[in-house]
């Protein structure tokens, strides 16, 4: 009998599937549950002009950082327990964006929603009498059609957020692109695979199909696999992020992160060395002395 | 323990915040930042038991744990996406920061410059957009100073009501800036045009010191004299601030004591 088709690949396979100047999504939300692994693969890619559409952390600060934004889709980009990002707010001082569109949090989650329905636009409220609709003179309003008693309307025609490739990262996945979240929150993953033509998942472990609801409730079935073109498996691939209840961000790592980002050159260029010159491996290997040195 | 004599600044103004969800009904409280969540577990527990509260992740909260206590019981789902559904649905009344707000109840937490290279990026806009679009919006500032009150906020987050009013009914059918609370002072925006008006003043806080300490100018209704001082916590509330929900006075990292008492 056969079965779906296994969709399992490297983090260097998706990387070399991606092109300059595409727009890629990455799910998760801003220190939770991002895919840093492939984040990390990215950030060491010779890609460029890219356009990212984020719930912004560390994955737009590293990629800002790394030069490989041209453009930059956001509603927020924050650290949590580092409120303020500071490779993101070193690359915004420093002009180093070129194009820089800043959302409403609604607007952003309208315009996943109308990519994903196939749809030009989403009306709504968010975005009128603020700023965002005058630094952002490319998106209209559109007068209802209908009249409730308080004249026809007009709304913000938030755009739909049409991605080349989406980047998520899960708990648990299967070979063919099924995948769970045990976490509090699905974030926004779903949404983020069904905006793109491609999606491509990492995920804490790969187990077999039957596996993802063994003890787990159906509803935790986040992704299907008619959104998913490639799966990856990335042990501790979310890290320094959280990836409840696998593990919870690693507050001491994000300060070392949050401290090397705000430093000189020479503080970066240190991390840099120490963390991400490598590949995944060797970026996790360096994280574990990392740990092991604190400990003591 | 519990004495009136040694009420804090702190304990007024979670009192204060408290009062501002005190009439706000069966609604979603969504508090930003430590003395808010403070005053919105205070109002929950005196003035308004039928608050809905949340941890500030994805759990409705049944009962009302202390400051960064774990959920004992739950009583709903309330992931990011949700969250989204509720401010459109306007049973919300989320209480926010702001990095700059005006005379006209405009708010800023985007950036601050010029917004194609501000000289400080801060969050970015977040949901305040939208939230002050669809529900009720109050705002918290820890440090009253002229950088924060300002004639004109360097970029519009959260939209006041002038502003609404001239993006039209959409924007302005459910545009509810409520309060903005502060370690000085408490006003709502029913000055002339929709600007800022000085509610009450703080115990041990002159209208003057509040003019000072304000980069804008605000509506006050009579003379200086008239303006009411905010109400001290009761015997209840210090009791429940200090016993219940902060027993370990994290209400002073944002408003510390006066220095007479740190002594």
């Amino acid at each position: 009998m056969k079965g779906p088709r296994d969709k399992q690949m490297s983090i260097e396979a998706v990387i070399d599937s991606l092109e300059d100047g595409m727009t890629i999504g990455i799910g998760g939300w801003g220190p939770r549950r991002k895919p840093m692994a492939l984040v990390r693969a990215l950030y060491r890619s010779d890609l460029e002009d890219l356009t990212l559409v984020s719930w912004g952390g560390a994955d737009v600060g590293l990629l800002s950082r790394a030069g490989k934004v041209r453009k930059l889709v956001y509603a927020f980009v924050s650290l949590d327990s580092v409120p303020l990002e500071p490779n993101f707010q070193r690359a915004r001082q420093t002009g180093s964006i070129p194009e820089v569109v800043e959302l409403d949090e609604g607007m952003f989650n309208a315009g996943l929603q109308a990519a994903a329905q196939r749809l030009p636009f989403l009306p709504m409220r968010a975005g009128l009498g603020s700023d965002v609709l005058v630094n952002n003179p490319s998106i209209q309003t559109v007068t209802s059609p209908y009249d409730e008693g308080f004249g026809h309307e007009e709304l913000v025609a938030v755009p739909a957020l049409k991605l080349d490739v989406a980047l998520v990262h899960l708990n648990r996945a299967d070979a063919h692109g099924n995948a769970t979240y045990l976490g509090p929150d699905p974030y926004f993953d779903d949404l983020f695979c069904m905006a793109a033509d491609r999606a491509y998942l990492s995920c804490e472990q790969v187990v077999d199909t039957a596996g993802l609801t063994y003890e787990t409730p159906v509803q935790r079935l986040l992704l299907n696999r008619m959104m998913v073109t490639g799966v990856v498996e990335t042990p501790h691939g979310a890290h320094f992020t959280t990836c409840t209840p696998d593990y919870e961000r690693d507050e001491p790592f994000q300060r070392a992160y949050a401290k090397a980002a705000s430093g000189t050159d020479e503080d970066w260029q240190a991390f840099h060395d120490r963390f991400l010159a490598g590949d995944e491996a060797s970026y996790q290997a360096a994280v574990q002395a990392f740990a092991e040195e604190n400990q003591r | 323990m519990t004495e009136p004599s040694t009420i804090t600044r702190a304990d007024v103004c979670a009192a204060a915040i408290a009062d501002a969800f005190a009439d706000d009904g069966e609604i979603f409280a969504s508090p930003m930042g430590l003395l808010p969540m403070l005053g919105v577990r205070l109002a929950r527990l005196t003035s308004n038991p039928d608050l809905v509260l949340s941890d500030g992740e994805a759990l409705f909260l049944a009962g009302v744990p202390p400051l960064f206590a774990k959920a004992d019981k739950v009583e709903g789902w309330i992931p990011f996406r949700k969250v989204f559904d509720v401010v459109a649905y306007g049973k919300r009344h989320v209480m926010m920061g702001a990095t700059q707000i005006d005379a006209h109840g405009n708010q800023n937490i985007s950036a601050i410059g010029d917004f194609s290279q501000p000289t400080r990026q801060l969050l970015g806009s977040r949901g305040a957009p939208g939230n002050t679009v669809n529900n009720r919006t109050s705002y918290w500032v820890p440090r009253h100073s002229p950088r924060v009150f300002v004639e004109a906020v360097d970029i519009v987050s959260g939209v006041g009501p002038q502003r609404a009013e001239q993006a039209g009914p959409a924007a302005s059918r459910f545009n509810d800036i409520h309060r903005v609370v502060s370690n000085l002072a408490v006003f709502d925006v029913t000055g002339p045009d929709h600007t800022l008006r000085l509610l009450s003043v703080h115990p041990g806080v002159t209208v003057p010191e509040v003019r000072e300490a304000s980069g804008c100018g605000f509506h006050v209704e009579g003379s200086d004299a008239d303006v009411p001082t905010t109400r001290e916590p009761s015997m209840e509330e210090l009791v429940i601030i200090r016993e219940v929900l902060d027993p370990q006075g994290l209400r002073f990292k944002e408003v510390p004591r006066p220095e007479k008492e740190q002594q």
